[in-house]
This record gives C-alpha cells, structure tokens and sequence, in this order.
C-alpha cells in the first residue's frame, strides 16, 4: 500500500492508505482524530473542513495521498496547548453559535479562514456568502454569523466593536 | 455566585468539547476488533425478490459474514414494531403490515434493506455488497397519495385493500355540515404540505457488541430514546431481556424526530455482533440517509371554513390524506391524527371542527414525526385558511385573526377537537410581533421596494401547539402503545455536587446546561458542581427520551419531583443534627435553617451527613441523599404565538429573499433566553426550507429524485435573515415549573408566514394560493402568466 507523509496538529505522521483513502478517512480512522465529521457524500455539508498548508478544505473531496507532504490543521489543533480556546472558539460559545454540536469543528475552521482571507473587515453579507460551503441544520446561521462578526476584531488585533 | 439559575442566560457546558472536537458521536466510537457493515439497498421501488445471491460477496476480500432477510427469518427474529394504534371510522384497528428488519420475499422502497455484509473494513464490506446478485421481480410502484388511492391501484401491501392504512376521523360531522348548511360564507382551499427530509447534520449510525461470556449486548446508537429502542429492539426484534441489552446515545448530532424511531440497522448490527461475535459497526452515508431516515409531512388536503357575515368563524371541515410510506414506521400513525387534528381549533374560537384522515401506504419511505410533527401541517392549513378568508370577504388579515382569537380570559379553554387549553394571550403575542416587525410601517417599504423593481411583502402567522408529550392516560386511550411519564435520578454526592440521570436526551438542546439551572435554583448548587447524565440505560433508571418538547416540561417536572424529595429527606437530617423539630426547618439556597434561630446548616453539612454519618437518625431515616422521581404530565402544554416574515421578490427572476423575520412566541417560563432564542432561530430556519427550498420529490415510478444534498435544497447562511426572536409569557398552570416548550415552535408558525407574505408581495397577481415550496420557476410562472 502507498505510503503518505503529512504534519497534522504540528505533528508528522507517516501513513499506509489505499489508493482511494480520502483525508478525512485518513484523520479519522488512521490517525483517531475524530473531531473532523462526515455529514455527506456530496461534499456539500462541509462537517469535513480541515485546513491543509493554512487554507481550508473538504477533506473528503481529497485522496489522503494528495495531502502528502502537507501540514494540516484539525479543530483538535486550533485551541491552545493548555486548551484555552481560540477567539473563533470562544466567540463560538459566547454567542450560542453551536447546537448539536456536528457541524461545529467544519464551521469553525471555515470560519476562521474566512476571517484570516479577510484582513480589512466582513461584513454580514460576506459571512453569509463565505459560509456557504458549510450545512448546519440547527442554527438556523443566525449566531454563527455573529459569533464569526465577533470573532474578527479578536483574531485582528483590533479591539472589539462595543454591541 | 453569579446569578446561574433558571432565567440566567448562562453559556452552556456542552460546548467546550464540542468547540475543540472532543465531542463523542457514534461513529467517533471504535470498540475492540471492529468489523463494519454495509447494507444493500432496494433500487427498486417496488418488487418481488425472486432470489438472492450472495455467494460471491460472502468470499469477497476481507468478507466475514453476509446476512439476509431469510438468515434473520430463520432465528425468529421480529419485525419492526410501530408504537401507536389508530382504530378507523367504522372501529376496526388500522392495517399494519409486517415490517421486516431485511426484506423478505419483496420490497416497498427505493432504499428498503435487502442484505447486509459484515467485513474486515468499511470498504471491503461495500465493494463485497455489490457483488450480491439480487433477481428482482418488478412490480407496478404508487409513489403519490393521489395514484395511491386511485381505483385498481397497485397494492403496496396484499392485506390493505385500496392501500388505506386507517380512515379516521374527529368531531361530529353532522353537527358541521349544518353549520356549513347556514353559513353565509364558506371558503375552501386546497393544499399540500410538501414532503420533507429531516437532514440531522450527523447520519445515522449503530455500533452492535456482544460478550459470549456474560450474553451482554451493547448497542450505541444514534437515537433520542435509548430506552424505547431497548424496549422496542429487545421485547418485539431480538427478543434479548433487558439485563442483557444496554442501548447507549451518546452524543448525537441532531434529531428532529428523524432519530425517534427503532430503525433496522440498529437490530442488524446487535443481531450481527452476536452472530460473529465481534463489534459491528455501521455508518450511514448521506445518500442512505436520504432513503431511509423517516420522511416528514406530505398530506393532500382539502379544508373549509364556514363564516357567517361579519366574519366569525362558525365550523371547520376538513379532508387529509396523508402518506405513511411503505411500512409504519415508530409513531407514524399518530402525527396525521393526534398531533394533527386535534390542533385545528388553532388559536380561534371555532365552535365546531370536523376532520377527516386517510392514511396512506405508498412505494416511498416511511414517513414519521418530523421538527413538529402534525401541528406543523394544522397550522399551514389553519393560517393559509384564515388568510384566504380575509381574501375572500375583503376582510383584514390581523383584524380576522383578531376577531376570532381564543380570549386571554377563556383559559381553561375547551376546543371541540379533545384538547383542553390551560393558558394563553394570542392578542399579547401578535400585538408585540406587530409592533417588532414595524408593520405599521410596512406599506412604505413596500413602495420603497418597488422603485427598486422588487415586490414586498407582509405575512403573518398566529399559531398554537401542543407538546410535553405525554399524558400517559390521555395518549393511551388514544392508542399510544406505552405511557409516556419521563424519570429523573438526582444524586447529592456526599460533599454536595450533584449528578443528575435523565430519561431525556439532548441532541442539540442543550440539557446539560438548562436541567442544571434547574437544580442551581432549587438546590442552591453552583452550575459547575452539577453533572447532566443522558442517554445510557445502563445508567439511567428509565426514560422516553427528547421529542414533542417534553425535556423541560416533562423531564424538567420530574426532576422537581426529585429534589422536593431530597429537600424533604434534608430537612429530617437537619432536623436531627440541630436538633430541632422538622416543622421549623427552612431550605433555602442551599442552606437549611432553623426558623427563627442563627442556626444553619449547608446542603453539603446534610450529604456528608447522609452519607458518612456519625450522627444521623439511623433508626428512622435510610442513609444517602438519591431521590428518584416519575413523572406523568396532567395535560398537554400549549406554546403559542405570532411569526411575521417579509419577504422580497425579484421580479426577473422570481426569486425570494426574506429580508426580515420575527417570532414572538408563549413558551412559558423561560430557563435560559439564549437558549431558547436559539431553539426558536433553527426551528424558524427549518419552517423556512420548507417554505422556499425544501421537497422530497418522487418521480411517477417511485425513484427518490431529490436523493442527496446535491438535489434537496437545504438551507445555506445566504438564504436566510436574521431572525428576531421575542417572548411573551404566560405560564403553564399544571407543572411545577411553568414551562411549555421551545423545540418546535419555530417549525410549526413559520411556514405559512413566509407563503403569506409572498402571496401578499403578488397582490397585483391575483394569487390566492401557491403550495411549498414557493420555487423561483414557481413565482416566475406565475408572474409571466399575467
């Protein structure tokens, strides 16, 4: 079977898969790094988002294979070592932007791309269109959508906007 | 402390691990020496299986076992159960029709499971799975209600003739139809709900376990009610006892009613594990998630309101077909019946109502409560009806609501449909969703609106539902199969933390937060010394789990029963510790007292005492602080309210935006108001789907065209407002805690606020009608036609 090199959470791995393992197979089930979700088969719920070289992805729309040599990020790397959450994290929490909790890790790291892509500001209407890649059916959006307003001043250095 | 009890908007305890992807969800679980299964699946809708053949699966790479519906036959295993029994017009019990665990001698629905293969990996057992060689016998498939009940139809089962589950009704016909026979005005309309797909972001799946040594099963499983798949799975499926058989949920990424139901994987997987003796594991992919999860909603109906010249509402006649699918599946035939017509009266005086119900089998999956569950589809009927009525007679729309509105001062309030109201003020709840939603500057938008070249518009929706499900006795006679009390297990621990064994189940609700608060108020314990345990008999005494808003009302009530237990067990201990006379014992915030003294003690001083004592009433009083209570609802609550969207459509293209929505809802005492803002936002979202995007679309032949999330239009963050959400309380005058419920409010008042607001924005077409979903090329059509 091939063999696959990649840096997951700032660790390196080498990993036997098959040709057709994809790389949320690959986190899940090689690596136990269940917090990446499978919502679909479609790639259309992005339960799956991970980020590979700093930018997000579906990890079930790529061949683990193709991953080699990466470094990805999971939701299990994005709170700090003592576990103190990141500002996505936290704004996640502070706004009820979480239900069932199935879709959280594949919004979180959209979102947190979608903020790093956008240094001079989103606006609502950015958020909504930046999370399209991305199903929740609890939420109904509205807190997500906050909490990521929320969480870019935080992840910008800027102080927060007062509400 | 910080303020943390019940009225505190206090973040929840949950979403730490779920923030850092430590959540742990069924497929997450991996047990020791795992194998996976697959399922093969019926493509067809509806065929004679002449043959199977699984002899080149079987020795397929990595293959261990392959199972049919004739293996399971052969070990008596049961069919799938259904929970409820509804007895037709002319007394005979509705037909139920076995339902295989793997189909036998034919299938009913693209979907229906036929084999299953047990492998090494996930991947070798779905490669094997197509290696089965099924013959199949077509057979002519009835996908609709209408081609269902049509003469000389195919049968979906040889035992119901006509393809009629049951033909029932409610109310006294007679007496509507002379009223109807004086009326001065009648309108009828015509209208579908559309058939929905419940879509729980996690798919459903079953990990089966089995130790030869001690006959233990273990199932985890992706379900809002271990203990009723216990039930269900052991007594009429596996016929595995109780003590053998632990069903565990763990955490569960959503529900909606879709994970209520005994489905077949769960015994296959639990079946398997004992026959090979390993850990089974299965996992729904999407695409089977599409064709075999419980469907919702999809009736045909036809209603009439009655009037007499100034618009009084004087009797209601309605006519529902609704689709059961192909086999009945958990609570299937309850939804169109009990949680359904009973809800007609809506919030109106209506003196007298008449409905009528056929059920349907189609070649299409199962059909069950979903997100509402029956009042859903009452209050699209009853608000479309009311607002065709003021179409009609030229009337108001708020004005006839108002004129026919239940007063504040009719509680308790009788409705001709068997339920009794306890309390309300639909005049409150649509006065201050008027008023937030600025309708009265409403026409000035719409003007602005229409310089821009888009049509704008106002719909407005008054509602009420039933839920705190159930009065045992209530729902037994009407054929519920199992009382419906909730349990609650409350352990003061002996230094004064707290873990609580709930029979409900949170699968997004939020529990271990909001049944914590409960315990705060009561007990005087901080939110962080108290522990919500859910979801595993093994743990749990007992328990119906989390649907029909019932946590809080029902699970909420019996945790109250509970700690008045372990406060009146407390107060003895304190009683004899500081020697005083129980009767001059006070609890309150957690200390007890003695009335008119200094003297103290913490609940803490109590449970060590209890536990550990030196000094305790031994002779008279049992050690520990344990209390368990049930509790069995007196009646049904009634959240209510008012939900107004306004909507814009493009007129080049069709296409609409709701570009405002607010919900004013009853939902009595509220526990955690950013919870249940959040309760109502996602209920609001799904009742907007269904509104604009959402529909299950079988073609003529019985293929499920809108199988994946490619074809079923879910809700995305750019097809939705922000939702503003608003309370106006009245409490609920028969549990301890005054609560009625949040989890389905938002599904059931927002649908016909939406259409109402887009046959409003079309005012200039003449529109009195569109069903769900309001497609572009639905609106385009109707626009280009003028």
């Amino acid at each position: 079977m091939p063999q696959v090199t990649l840096t997951v959470n700032g660790k390196r791995h080498t990993v036997e898969v098959e040709g057709r393992t994809l790389l949320v197979e690959l986190l899940r089930e090689k690596l136990g790094l269940t917090g990446t979700h499978v919502g679909c088969d479609t790639s259309q719920c992005g339960a799956c988002v991970v980020h590979v070289d700093g930018v997000s992805a579906k990890s079930c729309t790529m061949l683990a294979l193709q991953a080699d040599g990466t470094s990805v990020l999971t939701i299990e790397g994005v709170a700090a070592a003592d576990g103190t959450l990141h500002p996505m994290q936290e704004m996640f929490r502070e706004h009820h932007a979480l239900q069932c909790g199935f879709c959280t890790p594949g919004m979180v790291m959209s979102a947190i791309d979608l903020v790093n892509s956008h240094p001079g500001g989103l606006t609502e209407k950015q958020i909504r269109e930046g999370l399209e890649g991305n199903l929740c059916r609890c939420t109904g959006y509205h807190n997500i959508v906050k909490a990521i307003a929320a969480a870019w001043p935080l992840m910008h250095g800027k102080a927060a906007a007062a509400e | 402390m910080p303020f943390e009890g019940i009225g505190a908007a206090v973040r929840r305890k949950e979403d730490a691990r779920f923030l850092s992807g430590h959540g742990s969800y069924t497929d997450d679980i991996n047990r020791p020496g795992q194998l996976y299964a697959f399922v093969r699946r019926s493509d067809r809708p509806h065929a004679k299986i002449r043959s199977i053949d699984t002899s080149a699966a079987a020795t397929a790479p990595g293959v261990v076992a392959v199972y049919t519906g004739a293996d399971m036959a052969a070990e008596n295993i049961g069919g799938l159960p259904c929970g409820w029994q509804i007895h037709s017009k002319d007394g005979s019990p509705m037909k139920e029709p076995p339902h295989p665990v793997l189909a036998v001698d034919k299938v009913r629905h693209v979907g229906d499971p036929i084999a299953v293969v047990i492998a090494e990996t996930k991947q070798a057992a779905k490669d094997a799975s197509e290696q089965i060689v099924i013959d199949y016998e077509d057979l002519p498939a009835v996908a609709s209600l209408r081609d269902a009940i049509a003469p000389g139809a195919a049968l979906v089962h040889d035992d119901a003739p006509g393809n009629i589950c049951y033909d029932w009704h409610i109310g006294d016909k007679v007496v509507v139809d002379a009223a109807f026979a004086k009326a001065a005005k009648v309108v009828k309309l015509d209208l579908t709900n559309n058939r929905l797909i419940p879509n729980a972001m996690e798919p459903r799946a079953a990990i089966g376990e089995f130790d030869g040594y001690s006959g233990d099963y273990t199932l985890y499983t992706t379900s809002q009610n271990p203990h009723v798949i216990r039930l269900l799975m052991g007594a009429f499926v596996l016929h595995i006892p109780e003590n053998k058989l632990r069903v565990v949920a763990p955490d569960v990424g959503g529900g909606f009613g879709s994970k209520i139901y005994h489905y077949a994987e769960e015994a296959i997987v639990t079946w398997a594990a004992g026959k090979v003796r390993r850990p089974v594991k299965w996992t729904a992919e999407r695409t089977e998630s599409f064709m075999s999860d419980a469907h919702g909603r999809d009736h045909d109906t036809t209603a009439e309101m009655a009037l007499d010249a100034e618009g009084n509402f004087l009797a209601l006649r309605v006519s529902t077909l609704a689709n059961m699918g192909g086999y009945l599946s958990t609570f299937a035939p309850c939804v169109p019946t009990y949680l359904y017509a009973t809800l007609l009266a809506g919030v109106y005086k209506t003196p007298v109502i008449y409905c009528e119900v056929k059920a349907v089998f189609t070649n299409t999956v199962p059909v069950d409560a979903y997100r509402g569950a029956g009042r859903p589809e009452a209050t699209f009927l009853l608000e479309r009806l009311v607002d065709a009525c003021a179409y009609d007679t030229k009337t108001d729309r708020v004005a006839i609501r108002r004129k026919n509105f239940i007063p504040a001062d009719a509680f308790p309030y009788q409705t001709p449909v068997a339920l009794q109201y306890d309390s309300g003020n639909y005049q409150a709840t649509l006065d201050a969703c008027l008023k937030a939603a600025d309708h009265a500057g409403f026409e000035s938008r719409r003007t602005t609106a229409a310089a821009k070249g888009k049509l704008r518009g106002m719909g407005v929706s008054t509602y009420l539902e039933a839920c705190g499900i159930a009065p045992s006795a209530v729902v037994g006679s009407l054929g519920a199969r199992a009382g419906l009390y909730e349990v609650a297990n409350i352990k003061v621990h002996p230094t004064g933390s707290v873990t609580v064994y709930t029979g409900t189940h949170s699968h997004g609700q939020g529990h271990e937060t909001t049944l914590a608060q409960l315990v705060c108020s009561q007990l005087g314990v901080p939110l962080d010394q108290v522990d919500i345990v859910h979801g595993d008999t093994a743990k749990i005494p007992f328990g119906m789990g989390t649907y029909g808003s019932r946590s809080l009302a029902v699970g909420g009530s019996a945790m109250v029963k509970a700690m008045d237990k372990i406060i009146v067990k407390g107060k003895k201990i304190a009683a004899h510790l500081m020697e005083a006379s129980v009767d001059d014992i006070e609890f309150k915030d957690g200390t007890f007292s003695v009335a008119g003294t200094d003297k103290t003690k913490t609940l803490t001083d109590i449970s060590l005492a209890a536990y550990v004592p030196h000094n305790y009433p031994i002779e008279e009083l049992e050690p520990g602080l344990d209390e368990t209570s049930f509790y069995d609802p007196k009646n049904f609550t009634f959240p209510g309210g008012c939900h107004v969207a306004e909507v814009e459509i493009d007129k080049d293209t069709g296409v609409v935006e709701v570009v405002n929505f607010v919900a004013v809802d009853d939902v009595g005492r509220v526990i955690n108001p950013m919870i249940v803002e959040g309760q109502v936002q996602g209920g609001v979202a799904q009742g907007i789907g269904q509104a604009l995007l959402e529909h299950a679309v079988y073609d003529e032949s019985g293929q499920l065209l809108s199988g994946s999330m490619m074809d079923y239009t879910m809700p995305r963050a750019d097809d939705l407002p922000n939702i503003t959400v608003g309370t106006e309380i009245t409490l609920c005058t028969h549990n301890p805690l005054g609560v009625k419920g949040c989890g389905e409010v938002g599904a059931i008042g927002s649908p016909p606020a939406v259409i109402n607001a887009i046959i409003d924005a079309l005012k200039a077409y003449d529109v009195r009608h569109i069903d769900m979903p309001a497609t572009p090329q639905k609106l385009w059509s109707i626009m280009a036609a003028k």
